[in-house]
């Protein structure tokens, strides 16, 4: 680039970094809408949901099917791909995981790798191994400011992703189902004994985990329009090292656990280390749990003796 | 004073007479570890004798010899799992990483070594001397490899609880398959031969020595958990805390169930280099892992039967349901749910099939259906625990 | 038989604040505390806790719950890394040390919820106990050579003799998780000698017993202490049990030790009743 002046290089560089930081948020904010649910679900039952991944990608082929299929409009997608998301989480809480609400915590764990399996596998068969193309759920694509070009999807994805964080926050320290969730997350016992209906709490918290997963899907298939059946598994991985690296358990952990991955992984690809991006993530994983095992802002559980 | 020498104190032996006499309580009759030993290697022999006649009359066909392979290299690794799993008690999530290590390591070895053994491709998978050598050399290659990695990722691992070791040893094992895919690029020149994978692998893997190299496994993972090793790492996950209070060493037997089950993986791995003669890194992903895990743990964690037969029922399956392939994974894993929910334990639970004990409560009449007699205490007289 | 007043100790003042048994008198106390404390975040758990005992001393450590009573045990077998103070086991500092390491320099103990090995037989639960006895290495064991079986044939004999203390030998092939309860604790008890010990601590080992068992049990205690020549330590709450068996008692309350005597000037002692019963209305 040694043809350009000075100035015309430096607003390129600051142009490109700006635009892999939005990317950075972008890709982040989606790892910590997806995070979010891991981190509930494990909160409360202390289960790593594998099949928690998958639900985004059943979400991803609502949006195709009710689009692409159906020919119906984006926001019918929207409001069918989170309320499936929705109910799919619930339906597979009530099928698969609450029959072992009392056995090890191993047997849940495969139940949960099953429903995974089920899910991808029952995907390949139905839709075919192929990807299906997502149509744009808006025209809008960028908008600019001050004379540099931002592109709409990652802006929505961010300020999705900070309202959904505010919304959860808000359910769960000031309404009395987001005490129930506490409560039960903290003694499962004790508060069955203070009168709360723990089951149904389960299910609330895997709903709203499971709409966070399905706004996830819709932010994903803004942004890469694909749906295949196998896309659940990395996104639902790096998730959940988000949520695990950012403290399983806590809401603003998983949120800035996706920030991280999300982050890490970007700036792996600008430097143009790309296959190696998968790597890195674990890597990173890898050096918190030896560094903080319980994750950033992950708090210990000790073991009475 | 690091080592205190307790040896030197005059302390009394604990033979202090409290014992009433030794505890052969109510006269059961039992096998004496010879005889136990002679009856297994019987066993084995007779399996042995029969696959090979099978195989050298003609009876079984080129594919389904390559089948039999299979069984045997999955029975290695879920029988190495089972150590770290059903006896150790963790959860590894990345037990295909060290089968791919083992598998390209031991390929690695046995190509390059190849002629300073006056071996070519072909005679390679020739029964030689030089062929039989060279062929245990790589295996116990690839073993130590996989094991020094599982000794890289044990040391951090194992300081973590449940959970959080599944998701580090997840971790580890995407690593080893973006390592095994990019490595040449890093290294300029051809290692692993990256997505392609490593190709002409000659085949040296064949019934005989698969069934040899299994049943020496099992006797080793066998001898090693019935011993005060492995008493030590049951110990461990029956309760960490009361056997550190106890003076076990958990830090080392944890170290030592991982390694041992990474070691054991390495060998299977080199086992499957040779009999399908590629290594590809796709293959050795997460999905991999999760299909010894649930051979593991549908079989019963603990119990090594129940891992020799589901591995063999699970690795034959899919190829006999190959026409219906497609809806195969489907009912696989609603299987799977459904053993989960309604009997966790798996099949044999923690069961461990010994045809000596079987022999020894025919001796004594015991039978399920017989009531037990009582003995001088009011207990039951009966081996209720494997010995 | 029970209360046996033939055999009471005589005690003699140490110029610590501790007693200790005549007959140990001249020896290094098997163990010692100074000073010991912890504080889990702002709560003070245990403070000031001094300790000397005896070679072969039997002392008690009373108090109401949660008195800090097992956190004293998880200090001195460094399952808790203490805030101040020091232990010393046969006068060497125990600080630093992880808890197979003290265990292995001679201290044993029990646990109040009973920690076994549920899926292995009784016996195997006693030579998880003895393993550290054993020196064997690996590759003697997984290939059989004959000094693994002369090994396994000798600690055979040893853990059964070691059951033989409550008559347990035929128990020895049951599984664990299966025992009654009462049985489990005695249990747990062989398992901790197994460790050969230099002292034992045992938490609540009357718990759950009648008043059969725990007459037994203090049998059982005075002739461990005979026949190993070992101090044993125990919490209880079974007054029987305690001032039946113990020559010193130590009596914690708040985490703080309010007095320390024979059985007699405890049950006298009007701090001691107070902090059982709170204090007496004046009328």
């Amino acid at each position: 680039m040694s043809f350009l002046s000075d100035t015309t290089r430096r607003e390129v560089f600051a142009v490109t970094f700006l635009t892999q930081v939005l990317n950075g948020l972008q890709l982040g904010s989606i790892y910590a809408l997806v995070a979010l649910g891991y981190t509930m679900v494990y909160g409360i039952i202390l289960l790593l949901n594998f099949a928690h991944g998958d639900i985004i990608m059943v979400g991803a082929y609502i949006s195709w099917i009710v689009m692409s299929r159906l020919g119906l409009s984006p926001v019918l997608a929207v409001i069918l791909s989170v309320l499936g998301c929705t109910a799919l989480g619930v339906l597979i809480d009530k099928v698969a995981y609450a029959p072992l609400r009392e056995a090890p915590r191993l047997s849940i764990l495969i139940t949960a790798i099953g429903v995974s399996y089920f899910l991808e596998n029952g995907s390949q068969l139905v839709f075919g191994a192929d990807a299906k193309v997502v149509p744009n759920f808006t025209d809008l694509t960028t908008f600019q400011v001050g004379g540099m070009s931002f592109s709409f999807t990652a802006v929505l994805t961010i300020a999705v992703t900070v309202v959904s964080t505010i919304v959860l926050n808000l359910l769960v320290q000031k309404t009395k189902l987001g005490k129930a969730m506490r409560a039960v997350s903290e003694d499962m016992g004790a508060a069955r004994l203070m009168g709360i209906n723990v089951n149904t709490t389960i299910s609330f918290t895997f709903a709203v985990g499971s709409a966070l997963a399905g706004i996830g899907a819709v932010l994903y298939s803004m942004a890469y329009h694909q749906a295949t059946p196998t896309m659940g598994i990395m996104l639902g991985t790096k998730a959940f090292v988000a949520a695990v690296l950012g403290g399983i358990g806590s809401i603003p952990g998983a949120v800035i656990g996706g920030l991280v991955v999300g982050f890490a992984e970007v700036a792996v690809s600008a430097i143009g280390l790309s296959v190696w991006q998968d790597a890195v993530v674990f890597l990173l994983l890898i050096i918190v749990l030896i560094v903080k095992p319980t994750g950033i802002l992950g708090h210990p559980m000790t073991e009475k003796v | 004073m690091e080592d205190i020498d307790r040896t030197e104190e005059k302390r009394p032996t604990i033979k202090t007479g409290f014992g009433a006499g030794k505890g052969n309580a109510g006269g059961y009759r039992a096998l004496p570890m010879p005889a136990r030993y002679a009856i297994n290697a019987v066993l084995v022999a007779l399996f042995l004798i029969v696959g090979e006649s099978m195989i050298g009359g003609g009876v079984v066909s080129r594919y389904q010899t390559t089948v039999l392979e299979q069984i045997g290299i999955y029975i290695i690794m879920a029988v190495s799992l089972n150590i770290a799993t059903g006896y150790l008690g963790q959860l590894p999530l990345g037990h295909a990483g060290f089968m791919s290590v083992g598998g390209y390591a031991c390929a690695l070895f046995v190509m390059r070594n190849m002629d300073k053994f006056g071996l070519t491709f072909a005679t390679m998978a020739t029964p030689s001397l030089a062929s039989v050598m060279l062929f245990a050399l790589g295996l116990l290659f690839g073993g130590v490899c996989a094991a020094i990695c599982g000794l890289i990722i044990g040391i951090p691992a194992l300081r973590l609880k449940g959970d959080y070791l599944a998701i580090i040893t997840l971790g580890f094992a995407e690593i080893i398959r973006v390592v095994m895919l990019n490595i040449d690029s890093v290294l300029g020149f051809e290692l692993t031969g990256g997505a392609k994978g490593l190709t002409g692998i000659p085949s040296y893997t064949n019934f005989l020595n698969t069934f040899i190299v299994v049943a020496i496994v099992i006797f080793l993972i066998h001898t090693m958990m019935k011993s005060r090793h492995g008493r030590a790492i049951i110990a461990i996950r029956d309760n960490e805390i009361a056997a550190e209070a106890s003076g076990v060493n958990t830090t080392y037997y944890k170290t030592l169930a991982f390694v041992a089950s990474a070691f054991f993986a390495g060998i299977g791995g080199g086992l499957y280099a040779g009999c399908i003669g590629v290594m590809a890194p796709a293959k050795f992903g997460f999905m991999k892992s999760v299909e010894i895990l649930v051979m593991v743990v549908l079989g019963g964690m603990g119990s090594m039967l129940g891992s020799v037969v589901s591995a063999t029922v699970l690795t034959i399956l899919p190829e006999a349901l190959r026409a219906f392939s497609d809806y195969r994974m489907v009912v696989y894993s609603v299987v799977l749910i459904l053993v989960m929910i309604f009997r966790p334990q798996g099949l044999f639970g923690s069961y461990d099939f010994s045809l000596s004990r079987v022999i020894e409560r025919i001796m004594n009449h015991d039978y399920p259906w017989r009531k037990k007699p009582k003995d001088a205490t009011g207990g039951e007289v009966s081996a209720d625990v494997e010995r | 038989m029970s209360n046996d007043r033939k055999r009471r100790p005589v005690l003699v003042q140490m110029e610590t604040p501790n007693l200790i048994p005549e007959r140990d008198l001249g020896k290094k106390p098997v163990l010692e505390a100074h000073d010991l404390g912890i504080d889990f975040g702002g709560l003070t758990a245990v403070d000031d806790f001094n300790i000397a005992m005896g070679r072969t001393e039997i002392s008690g450590l009373i108090g109401p719950n949660g008195a800090g009573k097992t956190t004293i045990f998880n200090l001195l077998t460094n399952v808790y890394k203490p805030t101040r103070g020091t232990v010393l086991l046969d006068g060497y500092d125990t600080s630093g040390k992880s808890v197979v390491e003290v265990n292995k320099m001679g201290i044993a103990r029990t646990f109040q919820n009973i920690r076994l090995f549920n899926k292995m037989t009784v016996e195997e639960n006693v030579l998880v106990g003895l393993g550290n006895s054993m020196s064997t290495n690996l590759l003697t064991d997984v290939l059989r050579l004959p000094r693994h079986w002369k090994q396994e044939a000798e600690f055979h004999d040893r853990a059964l003799d070691l059951l033989g203390i409550f008559d347990m030998q035929g128990l020895a092939t049951t599984q664990a998780g299966n025992l009654p309860y009462g049985a489990q604790r005695r249990l747990e008890i062989i398992r901790a000698l197994a460790t050969n010990p230099k002292v034992l601590l045992l938490d609540e080992p009357a718990a759950g017993m009648n008043p059969n068992e725990t007459d037994e049990l203090m049998e059982n205690i005075h002739k461990i202490r005979d026949d190993f020549h070992i101090a044993i330590l125990l919490i209880e709450h079974d007054m029987s049990l305690v001032m039946g068996v113990c020559e010193v008692i130590g009596v914690l309350d708040y985490g703080k030790i309010i007095a320390k005597g024979t059985p007699e000037e405890i049950q006298s002692d009007p701090r001691v009743i107070e902090a059982y019963l709170g204090k007496q209305e004046v009328k």
